[in-house]
């Protein structure tokens, strides 16, 4: 028999990898900052409406990386890649859609370039605004293999984890899981966006927080969540329904309310102050790991840090 | 007569609110058993049952506007209240389109041979920079359920071809759609543009999509705004008449 095997081995030397991963330090009870919005941010540093913001990684990369970097200055513990619509059906709207892996490792790369030690990067990974047989004309084994070809040209370019967000339909977002379990080490997390009618919370395809709780996590998801979304009341509203299903990991996005045109520009209407409070409530419901969605900038995730680092959770570390 | 198929009569236990149970009770009370065995067949989505039942009433005579009102629409009327009440979702509302098109492509033919005049013509799209059209797509659907001739623009459309459609199809209504906050906007050029063109005064602009509010519609000065796919005929049912008082005085 050979020597015996050390009982611990060192930390792989990755470099800037952080010495703790994300689901160790929520199992210690930290509550975890995400960053605000990508889509919000860039468009203000000339993405053009309706422009591919994934293209920005590989034509304005000091863009994206500046951005990244303001999120971690503001006291992120982890930074969304700027790679939402990177899936080969979003892309191939904008004729791009042969250079899935270039644009996702790229992506990655950037969020890794400027995070701090310890600093995560959670590859964004959206819808594909197609539907899944027999309702559309795509295949689970096509969708599978799109997810898989963008989660792994995540992982590449230095992702930790991965949310896959802003998910409708179970089908698609099960989908999505699975390829990133069988094909990648990282950590899954996963929301869907629910809103509220007159029978209560649902998603566009119908469903519920309760069931996307329990199927997500069956799908194999580490955390579980709700993003975007109609403002961080109804956020707080929904973190407590879906606290009270699961003992699990929650993650929570939320956006900074319904948006407003004032004087011909787009405006949402939730300051930073008036967030940072609900995000404190989030925190105590407990919801782990918070962050922003559409309309939240570095000043919002500035005082969402702030209010954690005063709440229960973040003291108990 | 009253309604005889039982899983119509479940159906119609969804339509609560009094001024549609009685509007829709009294179309079903019209429709006879193979016109509720359609009604119920497009409801659930049931395309190929829609298809042959449709196909055997225009056999039996059934004049094609008889199957319009009193198989398909009736059916659709009651997918738009579940709809609109969250009983059913996206995926209900595009199996029950699905069903509706099966029917629709026997008998539209029927009809605009002889002569029909639709309600109105409308054009729609999503507006520039958006690749969004699953909710316009709904509407479309809707629409074209409702009687009206609705010319689809597709995604991405810039306000010069909201412009030169209205010319090309002598529209009366324009619906537009967003998804992204961001391409909201230009919703508001849009109108800007119809109005640079001299065509305000001859539509009626309606706008809708999952950030659009009553408020922004009105901030970017379009006539009407929809929640969801049902609002959306009804907002058109009621700028269609607007228009044509305008004309008429």
């Amino acid at each position: 028999m050979p020597e015996a095997m050390p009982t611990s081995r060192e930390p792989s030397s990755k470099d800037c990898a952080p010495a703790k991963g994300i689901l160790d330090r929520l199992a210690q009870g930290e509550t975890l900052a995400l960053d605000g919005a990508t889509g919000t941010y860039l468009q203000k540093c000339g993405l053009e409406p309706g422009g591919c913001p994934e293209l920005m990684n590989a034509e304005v990369p000091d863009t994206v990386r500046s951005m990244t970097a303001r999120y971690f200055e503001a006291g992120s513990d982890m930074a969304l890649t700027n790679s939402f619509g990177g899936s080969k059906f979003m892309l191939r709207k904008y004729g791009v859609g042969d250079r899935v892996r270039e644009l996702n490792r790229l992506a990655a790369e950037h969020v890794r370039a400027v995070a701090p030690q310890g600093g995560f990067v959670v590859g964004s990974v959206g819808p594909t605004g197609e539907f899944m047989e027999p309702l559309g004309e795509v295949s689970e084994q096509e969708m599978y293999d799109a997810f898989a070809e963008q989660i792994t040209a995540l992982e590449e370019g230095g992702a930790d984890a991965v949310v896959i967000e802003t998910q409708m339909a179970l089908e698609e977002a099960a989908t999505a899981i699975r390829a990133a379990r069988d094909n990648t080490g990282l950590t899954v997390m996963s929301t869907m966006v629910f809103e509220k009618g007159p029978r209560g919370y649902f998603t566009m395809m119908g469903v519920t927080p309760q069931r996307a709780v329990v199927e997500l996590q069956a799908a194999g998801a580490d955390v579980v969540g709700t993003n975007c979304g109609n403002g961080i009341e109804k956020m707080v509203e929904l973190g407590g329904i879906m606290r009270n299903l699961t003992d699990g990991f929650l993650i929570i996005q939320s956006n900074a309310g319904i948006p407003q045109i004032v004087g011909g520009e787009i405006h949402y209407p939730e300051s930073p102050e008036f967030m940072s409070e609900r995000y404190a409530q989030l925190a105590e419901i407990p919801i782990n790991i918070l962050g922003g969605c559409c309309g939240t900038g570095p000043a919002h995730v500035e005082a969402m840090v702030e209010a954690l680092r005063g709440s229960p959770q973040a003291a108990a570390v | 007569m009253p309604i005889v198929n039982e899983g119509l009569q479940k159906e119609f236990e969804y339509v609560t609110r009094p001024g549609e149970r009685k509007h829709i009770g009294e179309t079903l009370d019209q429709a006879d058993e193979l016109m509720q065995e359609m009604a119920y067949a497009l409801i659930t989505g049931k395309h190929l049952e829609v298809d042959r039942l449709t196909r055997e009433a225009l056999d039996k005579g059934y004049t094609a506007n008889r199957i319009l009102d009193f198989g398909l629409l009736a059916g659709m009327a009651i997918v738009g209240v579940k709809f609109r009440d969250n009983i059913i979702f996206v995926p209900e509302v595009l199996v029950a389109a699905r069903a509706m098109k099966a029917g629709m492509a026997h008998v539209e033919p029927i009809l605009s041979a002889a002569g029909v005049e639709p309600k109105g013509t409308i054009i729609m799209g999503t507006v520039k920079g958006d690749l969004h059209d699953i909710g316009k797509n709904l509407c479309i659907m809707m629409l074209r359920g409702a009687g009206y001739t609705v010319h689809d623009l597709g995604v991405d459309t810039a306000p010069d071809e909201f412009v030169d459609a209205i010319d090309e199809y002598e529209a009366q209504l324009v619906g537009m759609s967003a998804l992204l906050t961001t391409t909201m906007p230009n919703m508001g050029r849009t109108i800007n543009a119809i109005e640079e063109a001299g065509l305000r005064d001859e539509v009626r602009v309606m706008v809708g999509g999952a950030p659009v509010t009553q408020e922004f519609a009105d901030e970017m000065g379009a006539d009407g705004y929809g929640q969801n796919a049902v609002e959306c005929v009804d907002r058109a049912n009621e700028l269609i008449v607007l228009l044509e008082e305008l004309r008429r005085s």
